[in-house]
């Protein structure tokens, strides 16, 4: 009993002691938060230069720049989804607000179709003028998703490829090439594929050569079937894990964004990448306000303020990705500093003219319920070794023999 | 042999068990990024973690979060108790204490979901954007706190002599003063481990947190999943060889403490008896 | 005796407030979800699609099921040799044994994935030595060692907890009556710990059977147990009804499993022997 008062006295001292910080911790931002308007920007994972490592912090340059130009405080609260359908989930489910978002081409569509999207004052984003004319203006060809530009700012664009480790994967294999290597048994267990309906359904369509936006049943279970066959050599379904997995050898091979295999390479420079014949797909990820926003001219600041020189240079050299905008791809600095990172770096990033690559189309609402059922088959088709069950009905017969045997003895030494 | 293979048989589950964080920790002081191998011992990250803003500010709101939480619940929960002792119906009584055992029983997933889908289900009703966010975890984490601290508060109100709060009362006090300076006192180690309880279990939870918060409020926890997610830093090593060794301390402390504390009494004791 | 005063009777006012508001609606709003369709009329095709999970319940029970046998297979003997150690070993072995639990499950699930992983130490000093890899990650044995890893912690510590309250005075009477260690140990000290495994069980099971986040690491998002179909769910494909039907039948199963459990642990004294 003292011992039981003597450490909850002591727990007590140290719950009080948290206390005591945290009222200090809120104390020193309360003074802060008073007059701070907050930006909420949502992101994809390992999409902005975040200061990691000595790169440029942009959310805090965004800050500050805000302070010296209004002499007013806004803070910005950066967080980061890992697909466009976890990002779409969590805006659709309401309850949350978000002033940023940066989805990809289809996604983008579906957002619009479906009224979500605030469309931007372009006074307020003067930097327009950076972006190149291909995506943004009369002659753009990439604003596809959003005629004209009325709802988004391409943030960065880039295709598909396959990444694989030269150490792991045969050099001189006839599948290098092609999606055929995402099938080859030979690397079972080595393997990753992405973990999104879209992105992954995509690989086994431009392995099959058919549309990805097409609208035939059929043609979408043929796509499934592909998938499932691929199921049993995969290692797992990830998405930003692919970073580590790949760095370190754990996989072999994996289809992923372009821009991410630079990011890769710089770690483990065993690895190659290369657009698949068959053809890939071309994505633009672009910024948009959503509907909710409650700070409009905040966020189009902060979307100019990405669009400006320094800023896009500093993403472009943190991501990898391919920037639309003319300061990045012009920039002499820039181009150096591709190179150092692997010689064809910017020609694998900009120099994709010859690259058969299409784009995802926003699918109707049917299609979509269909994809998610699809999607779910795939990933609630779990193949198991038959070990797991035979060790389970051998547990489950020992447990009722067991209470079995006990309570017939029971019974019997009840009834003496 | 005996006691040698038993000792053996611990040292070996405990070194298993061991194995993954020990060489978390170590590689937290890795100078190159990687798990492999080991270049040369440095506090790079470390110092990455701690100019690493989202951190700090996640630690802030887990610890705000985590006080709050159990305050509110300790408060709602020991009233509760007080109230369940009085009550006369055995059938309110036990229904009360059954619902308010759904949290403990359930999985965490199911909670998380069923209050993300009530408090959707208030957003949309309200038309409120920004609903998710400190609000409604101060709601979950007080709510499932809530069963553990009925459950250590409880049982001391069973144990009260009850004759006492007669006589305070017969001495002129009010049942609400009878509570306070007579019942609160004999029921306080109830009260503080409930807080404990429901303090590392707000400052532990990761499930339903994942479903009722939005990205602008993260917790200790939501940002290391979040981290584990991505391309994880290596600063994550740093921030979860602080927590293990954080927790370390508290416990050998708790323990340790009570086992001084202990042998006082005991040699005081024995003094005596030789005296 | 007098009438309870106002205070008294409405003490627990709030809390009953509280549980109907945040205990009793959501539960409310998981069988709504779970019964209706998107235009909010009453339908059964939730439920009906739960045929396609089928295998998926049938897996995460058979893991739960396996990863808590296993547990207790470990951890049993664990407590038992760990209560026969020095009062002031015990000590140490008890903040040993609390030191996991209380660190976040993630932090400890990353770890182990980290170590265990194709490229992880764990393989790369296999193969330093010439050995074959070990493909532990993203497959069934890998999803179940996690959760063992995860959830030894809480079979072991109810036990070890039976095992020093323990009369050991028992023991020696058995002794004394001539029992051998073995009978001793079957005819003893199990019935009398019943009550730790009891708890012990209870305490790794549920969290196995509803676990994402081992499955997601360990299994490499390949192994889809019923946590992850429910997280999915909510988190990415936004189809609520499914997600609530999948979580209501969880709800139910856990339910019938923790009652079982109840069952024997109320059967006086355990599993009687």
């Amino acid at each position: 009993m003292k011992t039981f008062i003597k450490r909850t006295f002591i727990f007590s001292l140290v719950l009080l002691s948290l206390l005591l910080l945290t009222a200090v911790f809120s104390s020193c931002s309360k003074d802060e938060s008073s007059d701070v308007t907050t930006l909420y920007v949502y992101n994809w994972g390992e999409y902005i230069s975040d200061g990691s490592e000595g790169t440029l912090n942009v959310n805090k340059e965004f800050e500050n720049w805000y302070y010296e130009t209004y002499g007013k405080r806004v803070k910005v609260s950066y967080s980061t989804y890992s697909s466009n359908e976890d990002m779409y989930a969590k805006l659709s489910g309401g309850a949350v607000n978000y002033d940023v978002i940066v989805p990809s081409d289809y996604m983008i569509e579906r957002l619009i179709s479906e009224d979500m999207l605030a469309p931007l004052n372009y006074g307020n984003i003067p930097n327009i003028e950076n972006i190149l004319p291909e995506f943004y203006g009369e002659d753009a060809k990439y604003d596809y998703y959003d005629k004209g530009s009325i709802y988004s700012v391409p943030y960065f664009y880039g295709m598909i490829g396959i990444i694989y480790n030269t150490t792991m994967v045969d050099p001189d294999d006839e599948d290098i090439g092609s999606w055929s290597l995402m099938w080859d048994d030979d690397y079972k267990g080595n393997i990753l594929q992405f973990n999104n309906s879209r992105d992954a359904f995509g690989t086994a369509q431009y392995y099959l050569g058919i549309d990805v936006n097409t609208d035939d049943i059929d043609e979408w279970r043929l796509a499934l079937k592909k998938l499932l066959e691929q199921k049993d050599f995969v290692q797992g379904y990830v998405m930003d894990e692919i970073f580590n997995k790949m760095e370190n050898g754990s996989a072999a091979i994996a289809a992923y964004y372009a821009g991410d295999f630079l990011a890769m390479y710089e770690n483990n420079e065993d690895l190659e990448f290369f657009y698949p014949k068959e053809g890939t797909n071309l994505y633009v990820d672009a910024m948009c306000i959503p509907k909710t926003s409650h700070n409009k001219e905040l966020a189009e600041m902060y979307i100019n303020f990405m669009l400006s020189e320094e800023i896009a240079v500093a993403n472009a050299e943190y991501t990898y990705y391919a920037s639309p905008n003319r300061t990045v791809v012009e920039n002499e600095e820039y181009i150096e500093y591709m190179s150092e990172i692997k010689e064809d770096a910017y020609e694998k990033m900009y120099g994709t003219d010859g690259v058969n690559a299409t784009a995802y189309v926003n699918l109707t609402s049917q299609k979509l319920a269909l994809v998610n059922e699809l999607w779910e088959e795939l990933k609630s088709n779990i193949d198991v070794s038959p070990t797991i069950y035979v060790i389970c009905a051998v547990i489950v017969i020992s447990i009722a023999s067991l209470t079995v045997f006990f309570g017939v003895r029971k019974k019997i030494r009840n009834n003496y | 042999m005996k006691k040698f293979l038993s000792g053996g048989y611990i040292f070996l589950i405990f070194a298993l068990l061991y194995a993954p964080i020990a060489v978390l920790i170590i590689f937290s002081f890795n100078d190159g990024g990687s798990l492999n191998e080991f270049t040369a011992f440095s506090f790079a990250w470390y110092k990455e973690l701690f100019a690493d803003e989202a951190a700090i500010t996640a630690l802030k709101n887990s610890l705000i979060l985590a006080v709050l939480s159990s305050v509110i619940a300790t408060v709602i929960g020991t009233f509760a108790a007080l109230g369940l002792h009085h009550m006369k119906s055995k059938v309110i009584k036990g229904s009360i204490k059954s619902v308010t055992n759904i949290p403990m029983m359930n999985p965490d997933i199911v909670t998380g979901v069923s209050m993300m889908l009530l408090f959707v289900a208030v957003a949309t009703f309200i038309k409120a954007n920004n609903f998710m966010g400190f609000g409604t975890m101060l709601v979950a984490h007080t709510t499932f706190n809530l069963p553990y601290v009925l459950l250590s508060v409880a049982p001391r109100f069973t144990q009260l002599d009850k004759s006492l709060s007669e006589a305070a009362q017969d001495l002129g006090c009010t049942p609400s003063r009878a509570f306070f300076s007579v019942e609160l006192p004999e029921i306080i180690p109830g009260i503080v481990s409930g807080l404990m309880l429901g303090f590392t279990m707000s400052l532990d939870d990761f499930v339903i947190s994942h479903f009722v918060s939005s990205p602008n409020f993260q917790t200790l926890p939501l940002y290391v999943y979040n981290q584990t997610v991505h391309n994880v830093k290596f600063s994550m090593y740093a921030l979860c060889a602080l927590i293990v060794a954080i927790i370390l301390v508290i416990l050998l402390a708790v323990n340790f403490a009570g086992s001084i504390s202990d042998r006082r009494s005991k040699s005081a004791r024995k003094g005596g008896a030789t005296k | 005796m007098r009438g309870k005063s106002l205070f008294q009777k409405m003490a627990a006012a709030p809390h009953i407030v509280w549980a109907v508001m945040f205990i009793v609606a959501p539960m409310l709003f998981v069988l709504y979800f779970a019964f209706t369709d998107e235009s909010g009329k009453f339908s059964l095709s939730n439920i009906s699609s739960l045929s396609g999970y089928s295998n998926v319940f049938i897996l995460s029970i058979a893991f739960a099921l396996i990863a808590t046998v296993v547990c207790l297979l470990i951890g049993y003997p664990l407590a038992y040799f760990m209560s026969k150690t020095s009062p002031k070993m015990k000590k140490i072995l008890m903040v040993l044994i609390m030191l996991p639990m209380w660190c976040n499950l993630l932090i400890r699930t990353y770890a182990l994935m980290a170590l265990l992983d194709n490229g992880g130490l764990l393989n790369t000093f296999l193969e330093n030595i010439g050995l074959d890899k070990l493909y532990i990650v993203g497959s069934d044995f890998g999803v179940i060692l996690g959760m063992v890893y995860d959830f030894l912690p809480y079979m072991v510590l109810p036990i070890f907890t039976a095992m020093t309250k323990l009369d050991h005075r028992y023991i020696e009477a058995a002794a004394d009556l001539g029992c051998n260690p073995i009978k001793t140990m079957i005819k003893v000290i199990m019935p009398l710990t019943a009550s730790g495994v009891i708890s012990g069980i209870t305490m790794v099971f549920v969290p196995s059977i509803s676990t994402f986040y081992i499955s997601q690491k360990l299994g490499a998002g390949k192994i889809d147990l019923i946590g992850d179909t429910i997280e999915r769910l909510f988190k990415n494909t936004s189809t609520y009804g499914v997600g609530a039907a999948i979580s209501l039948v969880m709800m139910i199963l856990i339910l019938i499993s923790v009652w079982i459990m109840n069952k024997f642990s109320d059967d006086e004294g355990g599993i009687v022997i």
